[in-house]
C-alpha cells in the first residue's frame, strides 16, 4: 500500500466507468430472457391458411373455422339481415369502416367480398372474448335489432357487419381476416389473391 | 448440554438476539384485537400454499395436452391428491380474504398514517404479486375459465397505446393463450413470485418491528422517557430488547410481549380460521361456483367462450370498475387507479389522528362507503353486464373513488375527538 492521497477525481472516473460498463452488461444478459418470451419458430409456422367448405351452409347459418387458434366465423346472412344493416348505422361507432380492420376489399357496408358471406375473427376488440352469435334473439341487446353478436364479457354489441355498437366497451370493429374464394364453396382464409 | 449448544450457536450466528428482537422481546400494544389476527392468519394461508403448492407440482404437468388430464388424476387417483388441491384452490381464496381483513383493519386504525407508510407501501406491493400469483396459477388447470380469464386480462395490457398488442404476443408467446403460455405462467406461479412474495413479507415484518405495531387506540406505546413514573404501566413487568428502549431514552407503556402473550393469543385465531377453512374444504371446496367455478370443470376451449365469464370472487371489485367505464383505456386506467389510490392512502390522508375510534362521524360514514362500494362492485363483478348492472357499477366506481378524494378534502381540518393518554 502507497501512502500518497486519494485521487478523488480519479476515483469517481472509476467508479462511473465500472458502473456504466457493469451496466450495459446487465442489459446485454436480460436481451435473451426478453427474447426467450417471443413466439417461438413453431407458433409463427402455425399460422398458416386454413381452408373452411361453406357449401353446406344455410341462410342464417355460423360455422367456427380455427385460424392462428383463433375462432374464425363464416355466416351466410339472410336478405333481411343484410337490410338491417343499413337500418342501424345511425347507433354505430364506425359505420364505415374508417378504422384498418380489415383488407381493402371488406370496407363497405357490408364488410364482405360477397354480400351474404361474412367472414370474421370471432373475438371481440374489447377483452379478447369470443362473441356470441345471436341469429334471432339480438333485440334483448339492442331494441329492434332481431340478429346480431353479442360479447358475454363485457356486453358489447356487433352488427351483422361485425361493426361494433356505440356506448359498448369494445373500441373498434371485429376483425376481417384476410380470404379468398377458391370456388362457390370453398374458402380459404388467412390469405387472399394480394399474398397467394 | 442444549445450553451449551445454543451458546456455541450464538458465538457464530446471533440467533437468539433476533428472536428476542422480534419475537420475546418485541413490545406489541396490550390491546390488539380480533382484527389483528388477520396478519399472522395470511403468514399461515403462506405456508400452507407453498407446501401444498410444492406436492402438487409432483403430480401437474404443465402442457396444454396433459394440463387438465393431469389436474384429473391428481384428484382421481393420487392418495389425499383431492385434499392437496382443495388445500390449495381454498388457501387462495382464504389468502384473499384474511388479506382484505387485514388491509381494512389498518385503513380502520389509520395503520397506514405516519412513521408506517414504507410497511403500508410493502403490504400493497404484497397485495399486487399476491393478485399476479393467483391469476397465473388459475391458468394452470387448463379449464375453460382459466382460458377465457387469462385472456381477457391479457388482452388488458393491448390497450396500451403503440406497443399494447406487440405486449400481449409477448406474454402470451403465441397469437392466442397456448401451452407456451401455460408453461411460463407456470413458471412464474411455482417460482418466481413465491420467492418475490417470501421476500415482500420478510421486509414487510423488518418495516413493521422497525417502527412498531399501531394498535386500535392509534397512540404511541414507544414514548421519550423523561423520567416521570408511569402508573399502572404493564410493561415494567416485563423486558424488551433494549433496541426498543434506544438505551433508556425510549419508555414503553401498555406494551406485552409478543411472545408468549400474542403467540398463544394468535393460535385461538387459527384455531377459528381453521374450524371455517376445513368446512369448505370438506364440505364446500367449490366455495358455492366462487372458489372453483363450474366452466372450469371443462377443458380449455379456444373456440368458445362460455356464455358468462367471470373472475374469481377476489378479483370482482376491480373487475367491475374495468366494465362500468365505456371507453377500453380508460377502463383499465381506472382499475389500477383503484389499487393505486390504495396504495397513495398515507398521503391522502392528512389527519394527524389515526384511529377511527377518535376521527369524525364523517369519516366513519366515508370508511362504511368505501366498504358498500367495494362489496357492490365485488358483487356486480360475477354479475352478467345488463345495462342496470352497468350503471350502478358505475355509481359503485364513483363512489368508491370518492372515498379517496373526500378523505383528502376533509381530513386536514377534521373535527376530531380527544385522543386518550393510555390505551383502554
Amino acid at each position: 500500500m502507497s501512502n500518497a492521497p486519494v485521487d478523488h477525481g480519479r476515483r469517481r472516473f472509476l467508479t462511473i466507468a465500472t458502473s456504466v460498463v457493469g451496466g450495459v452488461g446487465a442489459v446485454g444478459a436480460a436481451v435473451p430472457f426478453i427474447a426467450s418470451w417471443n413466439p417461438s419458430e413453431k407458433a409463427k409456422q402455425a399460422g398458416a391458411a386454413v381452408t373452411a367448405n361453406i357449401g353446406k351452409l344455410e341462410p342464417g347459418q355460423l360455422i367456427r373455422v380455427e385460424w392462428r387458434g383463433k375462432p374464425v366465423w363464416v355466416v351466410k346472412r339472410t336478405p333481411e339481415m343484410l337490410e338491417t344493416l343499413s337500418k342501424v348505422e345511425g347507433q354505430l361507432r364506425d359505420p364505415a369502416s374508417e378504422e384498418e380492420q380489415q383488407p381493402a376489399y371488406a370496407k363497405n357496408q357490408h364488410r364482405s367480398k360477397k354480400p351474404e358471406i361474412f367472414v370474421a375473427v370471432g373475438i371481440c376488440t374489447h377483452l379478447g372474448c369470443s362473441p356470441t352469435y345471436k341469429m334471432s334473439d339480438f333485440d334483448a341487446h339492442v331494441e329492434g335489432i332481431a340478429s346480431g353478436f353479442f360479447c358475454p364479457c363485457h356486453g358489447s354489441t356487433y352488427d351483422m357487419a361485425g361493426r361494433v355498437f356505440s356506448g359498448v366497451p369494445a373500441p373498434k370493429n371485429l376483425m376481417i381476416p384476410p380470404y379468398m374464394f377458391i370456388d362457390d364453396t370453398t374458402v380459404i382464409i388467412g390469405a387472399d389473391e394480394g399474398t397467394a | 448440554m442444549f445450553k451449551n449448544f445454543m451458546n456455541w450457536i450464538e458465538y457464530r450466528m446471533p440467533f437468539m438476539e433476533k428472536m428476542n428482537l422480534h419475537v420475546m422481546q418485541y413490545p406489541a400494544p396490550k390491546n390488539f384485537n380480533f382484527w389483528y389476527f388477520f396478519g399472522s392468519l395470511a403468514m399461515l394461508v403462506l405456508v400452507n400454499q407453498i407446501l401444498t403448492g410444492i406436492w402438487l407440482t409432483m403430480n401437474f404437468e404443465p402442457s396444454a395436452e396433459r394440463a387438465f388430464a393431469s389436474v384429473e388424476y391428481i384428484m382421481r387417483d393420487v392418495d389425499y391428491g383431492w385434499l392437496l388441491r382443495y388445500m390449495h384452490s381454498t388457501g387462495a381464496s382464504a389468502f384473499f380474504v384474511v388479506v382484505y381483513l387485514h388491509m381494512l383493519r389498518g385503513m380502520m386504525y389509520g395503520s397506514y398514517q405516519k412513521p408506517r407508510e414504507l410497511l403500508w407501501i410493502f403490504g400493497m406491493l404484497i397485495f399486487l404479486v399476491l393478485m399476479a400469483e393467483a391469476f397465473m396459477g388459475y391458468l394452470l388447470p387448463w379449464g375453460q375459465m382459466s382460458f377465457w380469464g387469462a385472456q381477457v386480462i391479457i388482452s388488458i395490457f393491448g390497450v396500451i397505446p403503440g406497443i399494447g398488442d406487440d405486449l400481449t404476443l409477448w406474454i402470451r408467446g403465441d397469437y392466442v393463450i397456448s401451452g407456451a403460455t401455460l408453461n411460463r405462467f407456470f413458471a412464474l406461479h411455482v417460482i418466481a413470485l413465491p420467492l418475490v412474495l417470501v421476500i415482500l413479507v420478510f421486509l414487510h415484518i423488518i418495516a413493521l418491528h422497525e417502527v412498531g405495531s399501531n394498535n386500535p387506540d392509534g397512540i404511541d406505546v414507544k414514548r421519550p422517557n423523561d423520567g416521570t413514573k408511569i402508573d399502572n404501566n404493564v410493561s415494567d413487568k416485563f423486558t424488551f430488547h433494549e433496541y426498543f428502549t434506544k438505551g433508556g431514552k425510549k419508555i414503553i407503556v401498555d406494551a406485552i410481549p409478543f411472545h408468549p402473550y400474542y403467540t398463544v393469543k394468535d393460535i385461538v385465531g387459527v384455531v377459528g380460521f381453521l374450524l371455517v377453512f376445513c368446512a369448505v374444504i370438506f364440505f364446500a371446496p367449490e366455495g358455492g361456483g366462487f372458489f372453483l367455478e363450474p366452466p372450469n370443470f371443462e377443458p380449455a376451449n379456444p373456440m368458445k367462450t362460455p356464455d358468462h365469464i367471470a373472475p374469481v370472487w377476489y378479483f370482482t371489485p376491480f373487475y367491475a370498475i374495468l366494465r362500468a367505464v365505456p371507453d377500453q383505456l380508460f377502463g383499465a386506467i381506472f382499475m389500477f387507479l383503484a389499487i393505486i389510490f390504495l396504495a397513495l392512502l398515507p398521503w391522502l390522508d392528512r389527519c394527524p389522528v389515526r384511529s377511527v375510534r377518535y376521527r369524525s362521524t364523517f369519516h366513519k360514514w366515508n370508511l362504511v362507503n368505501f366498504c358498500v362500494s367495494f362489496v357492490v362492485l365485488g358483487v356486480l363483478g360475477v354479475l352478467p353486464a345488463t345495462p342496470t348492472y352497468t350503471l350502478i357499477a358505475q355509481i359503485a366506481s364513483f363512489t368508491y373513488f370518492a372515498f379517496f378524494g373526500l378523505l383528502w378534502l376533509y381530513s386536514k381540518n377534521e373535527k376530531t375527538k380527544p385522543l386518550p393518554v393510555r390505551l383502554s
